[in-house]
């Protein structure tokens, strides 16, 4: 097992009890990048932030720089989103950052909007984080007393607000376009992409740079060391240090700052500095290896290192860098309805394929674990899954409007294709029950 | 989300289209594209008239743009150069089957009693290719069934399919967010807010489009079922938008209008007056037979005996006090060849001029025609700027609100509204110049003054006159819909504001006449000192003499003079043909003693009026959808009514109560037909010239614009005065300048006469500003003292932030409180006093 030994980048605060107030974060070099940039170019910083390979945490892995760039030139304002919203299930790297190391984010938010040339920021943070909210809201107080934040910031001829906005429950806005939405009052609903690109047409049909809170947090220690010392680290285009959030069967559940690229998921879930091993030392079934969205990694992945393309590869995702793991005593039917469930509960409804058909397969998931099943339900599951996603491949492909819709598709397809066996056993216990009594006749309804 | 200018399109390209290539425009929706085509994709969100959203999925279709097929919905996409579709591959088929599996796993199927069955796409969509059988064994989605969202809509929320047409409607459309989702999910519904009923003028046209039988409408709810129904198309005559409708009925019985989208006019919506006024044609008490009036009663006759008591009275007049003592008041529910039928009969027949289609409360008939006139789509043209001089669109032309509300919202027209009181449209006006009653004209003229003037004019700030200048300054052509904001006061004021406005270049007119169809009636003589075809006596005589007995020699008098005439006891006998002063003429009073200074009233209608139940004659007129014809919407354009049931009993169409009497006075009019009129028309009217053939070569559903090429003869031109305008009056502390409008829902016979509808009028009382009120001392709704210059009255009195100080605001026609009582017609302005029951009073 190696794990190589790298100094924390973003959770380098995390042991200070003050490291979330101003004078602590100054007491250990907060703001100095903030200073450097003002000396600098906006496009230099801009270069900095592009030449070194962020790639965006908060799913879909796209590197930072380049997506500042993708503003239409000439079209002001532009606006700098922040995705506060974590709610991924086994997610709470964000948490951590906003509780933790508030000032952090903000710095990082500043040289965004520098670099990109956004007047105004909005950050919006997930509902049900009260003490992120309170520990943000607080730290902003803090940088707009001491003119780090607002009207000519240090003394410069830049200007940034940044606007607070708390969530109200719904996993779905941690998607950028309906993050947009509610930000605009209106019902937290994606928009279609394309012609929604935020990029071009975001908040108030502005061009937007969303981006995630942990991508940011990332910015200032860039700008202070620059990019290639960044590149120093990792392996491939998955650079720099990531924050991954173990929990499931493991016995030292938690969130780790690693080496980006290079370690593996054998060394995150089972290194005593880690998530220490599998809980009464049983067998690893299955893993998630990024969110409730990707599909599973089984045993055989686990050598796999945490890098991007790699995994990509292998058929899955880093996604938004959670990891869950299920040992050899996992009911996967029932693992699968609890992620299944997650998804119908969170589909906002605006699509016809995601609305409906997140609930059909949770229903007909129950109905199978209720001992209800009938033979020709796992068929049916997969036909289900092909109409939300058709092909049921990776990456999926999709008739609904976001990826929500396609998420429900991957623990299904993943628990069936590995472990059919246990579906069909469930399935033939209720065939046998039924049998043995009195057989129940099912109404199958006609269209009129 | 935030608006965006609607897609222009422009420029030609190539898709491949199932295998063939065919051109496509730039800008374009690939579901248009196709529909143009003659491929058809299933769809339940997308709307041509509304923005695309892309929700229900059922469009999608494989398209490579050069990376591969991928799905993607037709109605968000628009075309590309060498874009490669296919609707009918098999990842289509199967995704749009999946699509319309989902849609009916939770769907209730009661097709069989739902008013939607036989017209409903979810249903079509489903005989065609949906399965035979439900894979979906779980229990469905229930839901209370149909719970009312308004007085108007009931929604079932088990059959709603979540296009999101209505909520989208609701506020892209309509601008009454009232409807919304709520909850998320499967468990996503439409609904109302807590104690918020829909409660909107355009409801039905929900109804109208929601792909399912999810939203129903109380007036047609289980009434027939679509295949049931015959259908004509027809125009809305309820106001002189002139909405194409098609007009369904069954068994003899009209039982819903459904709009018909022209592209230059409705785009398909209604407002719910017109919409649902189809009751009023159906209504118990429509007359059905004659009434003569014998010891002192009116008594049911037969048409013989009636036409000849009329003609008598007719006769009588003639000989013993010569035309001038016969006047004739009404005209605009007419159609055009009743309209000409009348103007032949009282002009060219019995010789007077004294002939009116308005009510007093209308414009000048040589501004209406003088002014240089524009259509719909030229006000609501990109790029210009239309100046609002006139009464609420959206309470008395709703369609048209809906037109300029989507011309500022969308295509970048700026508007500038003139008016006493905040209107539907004062929110997204550029600049909203809330007047004081009367000073008009001082408005329009520092409108067109020189910027930077820095003083205010007519009670509006400089401020707001000069964001008004700067609009019109910002170029592109300047149109004015024009009409009479308030009949509180005179119309010279408004007629003096038209004229300053037409000096500013490139500016044309609207006119915002209210009535069905006054515009037809204004263009084919029906008011004094015209002829058929926009001429005046001189200018028409010798192109009628071989058609007409005789023209009068000199200008008769408009309806206020009439009445005048009449209450002196100058006018002898009064044809009301479809008119209701004692409900319309803004002053109540004289309306009372004109009729009661007649010798005989002779009317026709279609119910039973207050001012024709005083006649000695009544004869039962055919009304909408049971006669044919054209009729004329407030552009000008001329389009073709449609027969689809027979009147009630006997009554029979106004232009066969022209011929009848005519031939009892012994002339023959000529007409054995409509179509012989319009003939007649096409011949006799300048202005007209051609209509028949026009017509019969145009699109039904669009009409034509008259008159068809270039203006009028020469010789002929209309050109009108700019009256002395009355002059000001100074304003003082203790008195309030009265405003009068009209809200939608009044007691009319539309609305009086059609069930659904009755309960929704406002209810009459007067509406002060905050200030105003607050030194009145009393509470919302308590009755004060209203001492107008002719009487004193007690009525309720409510806060109503669209009155501005100084100004009391008052509805025309409605219970409660009745404007036309207050009104002095003789003086420029009507000013009251108002004072609670115990001596406080209120003013500025
Ligand atoms: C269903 C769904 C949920 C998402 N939730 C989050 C989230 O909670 N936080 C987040 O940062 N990004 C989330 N994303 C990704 C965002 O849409 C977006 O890609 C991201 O915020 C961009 O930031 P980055 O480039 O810095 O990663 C979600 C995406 C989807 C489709
Ligand atoms: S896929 Fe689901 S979450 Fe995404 S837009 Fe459609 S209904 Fe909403
Ligand atoms: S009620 Fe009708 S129009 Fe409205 S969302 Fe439902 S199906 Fe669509
Ligand atoms: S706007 Fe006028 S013409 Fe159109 S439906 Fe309403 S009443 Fe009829
Ligand atoms: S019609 Fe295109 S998604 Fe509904």
């Amino acid at each position: 097992m190696t794990v190589s030994d790298v100094a924390p980048i973003i959770t380098s605060r995390f042991a200070n009890p003050d490291a979330h107030t101003l004078s602590g974060y100054r007491a250990t070099g907060g703001y100095q990048a903030l200073a450097k940039a003002l000396s600098m170019s906006p496009e230099a910083v801009a270069n900095e932030v592009k030449e070194a390979s962020l790639l965006g945490r908060g799913g879909a892995g796209f590197p930072a720089g380049v997506k500042w760039g993708f503003c239409p030139p000439g079209v002001w304002p532009r606006y700098l989103v922040v995705n506060g919203d974590e709610s991924e299930p086994g997610t709470y790297k964000d948490r951590m950052l906003m509780e933790r190391d508030p000032h952090q984010l903000i710095e990082g938010v500043l040289l965004a909007c520098y670099a990109v040339g956004c007047g105004q920021a909005f950050l919006y943070v997930r509902g049900e984080m009260a003490l992120a909210q309170e520990r943000i809201a607080a730290a902003l107080n803090e940088a707009y007393a001491a003119g780090l934040v607002g009207r000519n910031i240090m003394g410069s001829d830049f200007s940034v607000d940044v606007i607070l906005h708390w969530g109200a429950g719904a996993y779905i806005v941690g998607e950028e376009t309906a993050l947009i939405e509610s930000l605009e009052g209106e019902r937290g609903m994606p928009r279609l992409k394309p012609p929604f690109f935020p990029a071009a047409k975001g908040l108030y049909m502005q061009p937007t740079i969303v981006n995630n809170v942990e991508t940011l947090s990332n910015v200032p220690w860039i700008v202070n060391n620059g990019a290639a010392a960044y590149n120093e680290l990792g392996a491939e285009a998955s650079r720099g240090t990531r924050m991954f959030a173990v929990s499931g069967h493991v016995k030292n559940p938690g969130v780790f700052e690693v080496e980006f690229g290079t370690t593996t998921f054998r060394d995150i879930i089972f290194d005593p500095r880690y998530a220490g091993g599998i809980l009464g030392d049983r067998a690893v079934k299955a893993f998630i290896p990024g969110g409730a969205s990707a599909p599973w990694f089984f045993e055989e992945h686990l050598d796999l290192p945490l890098e991007k393309g790699t995994v990509d590869r292998a058929g899955s995702m880093l996604g938004s860098g959670a990891i869950v793991v299920m040992d050899e005593t996992t009911d996967v039917v029932r693992a699968c309805l609890s992620l299944v469930r997650f998804f119908a509960h969170e589909s906002c409804g605006k699509c016809t394929p995601c609305r409906e058909g997140t609930t059909w397969l949770e229903r007909i998931l129950t109905r199978i674990i209720s001992g209800q099943g009938r033979p020709t339900d796992l068929d049916l599951l997969l036909d289900v899954s092909d109409n939300i996603s058709p092909g049921i491949a990776w990456p999926p492909k999709q008739t609904t409007i976001c990826p929500l819709g396609p998420s429900a598709v991957s623990p299904i397809s993943s628990a069936l294709t590995r472990f059919r066996g246990e579906f069909e056993a469930l399935i033939d216990d209720a065939v046998a029950a039924r049998t043995a009594v009195t057989p129940v006749e099912i109404t199958v309804g006609s269209h009129g | 989300m935030a608006d965006e200018t609607s897609t222009q399109v422009t420029g030609e390209l190539t898709i491949t289209l199932n295998g063939t290539q065919v051109d496509a425009r730039k800008g374009e929706l690939l579901i248009a594209a196709a529909e143009r085509h003659g491929v058809y994709i299933p769809h339940f969100c997308y709307h041509p008239r509304m923005r695309p959203v892309g929700m229900c999925r059922m469009c999608i279709v494989e398209v490579d743009t050069g990376r591969g097929p991928t799905l993607q919905p037709s109605c968000m996409l628009e075309c590309a150069e060498g874009m490669v579709v296919d609707t009918e591959s098999d990842v289509t088929s199967k995704a749009q089957d999946g699509i319309l599996e989902f849609l009916l796993i939770n769907h209730p199927l009661d097709c069989p009693v739902c008013d939607k069955g036989g017209e409903c796409p979810l249903q079509d969509q489903t005989m065609a290719y949906g399965p035979g059988e439900s894979r979906f064994v779980e229990s469905k989605r229930h839901h209370e069934k149909p719970i009312p969202i308004s007085d108007l809509v009931l929604l079932d929320r088990e059959r709603c399919i979540l296009c999101d047409r209505c909520t989208r409607f609701a506020k892209e459309v309509a601008g009454d967010p009232l409807i919304h989702f709520i909850n998320r999910g499967n468990h996503t519904e439409v609904n109302t807010f807590p104690d918020e009923p829909f409660a909107s003028y355009f409801s039905g046209n929900t109804v109208q489009i929601c792909p399912v039988g999810a939203l129903t409408a109380t007036p047609y709810r289980f009434k027939a079922r679509p295949w049931d129904l015959e259908q004509v198309e027809s125009t809305c005559q309820t106001c002189s938008v002139g909405c194409r409708v098609a007009v369904q009925s069954s068994r003899n019985e009209v039982l819903r209008y459904v709009g018909v989208d022209s592209d230059p006019v409705n785009w398909g919506w209604l407002c719910d007056k017109g919409r649902f006024a189809f009751e009023s044609v159906n209504g118990d008490e429509r007359l059905g037979e004659p009434l003569v009036r014998t010891g002192g009663e009116l008594r049911p006759a037969r048409w013989s005996e009636a036409i000849a008591s009329a003609a008598e009275v007719l006769q009588s007049t003639l000989t013993a006090h010569g035309p001038e003592a016969i006047g004739v008041i009404g005209g605009a529910r007419l159609t055009n060849e009743a309209a000409y039928a009348w103007a032949k009969l009282a002009k060219g027949v019995l010789g007077t001029d004294n002939v009116d289609a308005q009510l007093g409360d209308g414009l000048p008939a040589e501004v209406v025609l003088g002014l240089p006139s524009a259509t719909i789509d030229e006000v609501c043209a990109p790029g210009g700027t239309v100046i609002v001089l006139g009464p609420d669109t959206k309470e008395e032309l709703p369609v048209l609100f809906l037109r300029l509300r989507h011309a500022v919202l969308n295509d970048g027209v700026r508007l500038i509204e003139i008016a006493p009181t905040a209107t539907g449209l004062s929110a997204i006006a550029t600049a909203s110049l809330i007047h004081h009653p009367g000073e008009t004209a001082e408005v329009a003229r520092a409108l067109v003054g020189q910027p930077g003037l820095g003083t205010d004019a007519g009670g509006v700030n400089s401020a707001a006159l000069e964001v008004a200048r700067a609009a019109i300054a910002a170029g592109g052509p300047v149109r004015v819909v024009l009409g009479r904001a308030s009949v509180a006061e005179s119309v010279s004021w408004t007629v003096e504001a038209a004229s300053i406005l037409s000096s500013i270049p490139d500016t044309s007119f609207l006119m915002a006449l209210r009535r069905g169809n006054v515009r037809g009636a204004i263009d084919l003589g029906l008011s004094p000192g015209l002829l058929p075809g926009r001429v005046t006596l001189d200018g028409g005589r010798a192109n009628l003499s071989g058609l007409w007995p005789t023209v009068p020699a000199t200008p008769g008098m408009d309806t206020t003079a009439m009445l005048t005439a009449a209450a002196e006891g100058h006018l002898r006998t009064l044809v009301l043909v479809g008119a209701d002063p004692l409900a319309d003429f803004p002053d109540r009073d004289l309306a009372r003693r004109a009729l009661a200074g007649v010798e005989t009233i002779i009317a026709t209608d279609t119910y039973l009026t207050g001012s024709s139940s005083l006649a000695g004659v009544v004869l039962p007129a055919a009304g909408f959808a049971e006669v044919s014809g054209t009729t004329t919407n407030l552009e000008g354009r001329v389009s073709v009514l449609s027969q689809r049931v027979t009147p009630p009993g006997t009554a029979r169409s106004d232009w066969a109560i022209a011929s009848d009497l005519a031939r009892a006075l012994g002339v023959d009019l000529g007409f054995a037909s409509v179509e012989d009129i319009l003939t007649e028309i096409s011949s006799a009217a300048p202005s007209h010239a051609g209509l028949a053939d026009a017509l019969a070569s145009s699109s039904d559903t669009d009409g034509v614009v008259v008159p068809l090429s270039g203006p009028t003869p020469a010789d002929a031109l209309l050109s009108f005065t700019v009256p002395t305008s009355d002059a000001l009056l100074p304003r003082h502390s203790y008195s309030l300048r009265l405003v009068v409008g009209r809200k939608l829902y009044d007691e009319g016979t539309a609305v009086h006469h059609s069930p659904a509808m009755t309960n929704l009028p406002v209810g009459g009382a007067l509406r002060l500003n905050r200030y105003d009120f607050d030194r009145l001392g009393v509470a919302e709704g308590d009755l004060v003292r209203v001492i107008a210059p002719a009487l004193t009255i007690e009525a309720p009195v409510v806060v109503d932030p669209a009155v501005p100080r100084g100004s009391a605001g008052a509805w025309f026609n409605q219970d409660g409180l009745c404007a036309a009582d207050l009104i002095d017609i003789t003086a420029p302005l009507t000013v009251l006093q108002v004072e609670s029951l115990n001596g406080q009073g209120a003013g500025s």
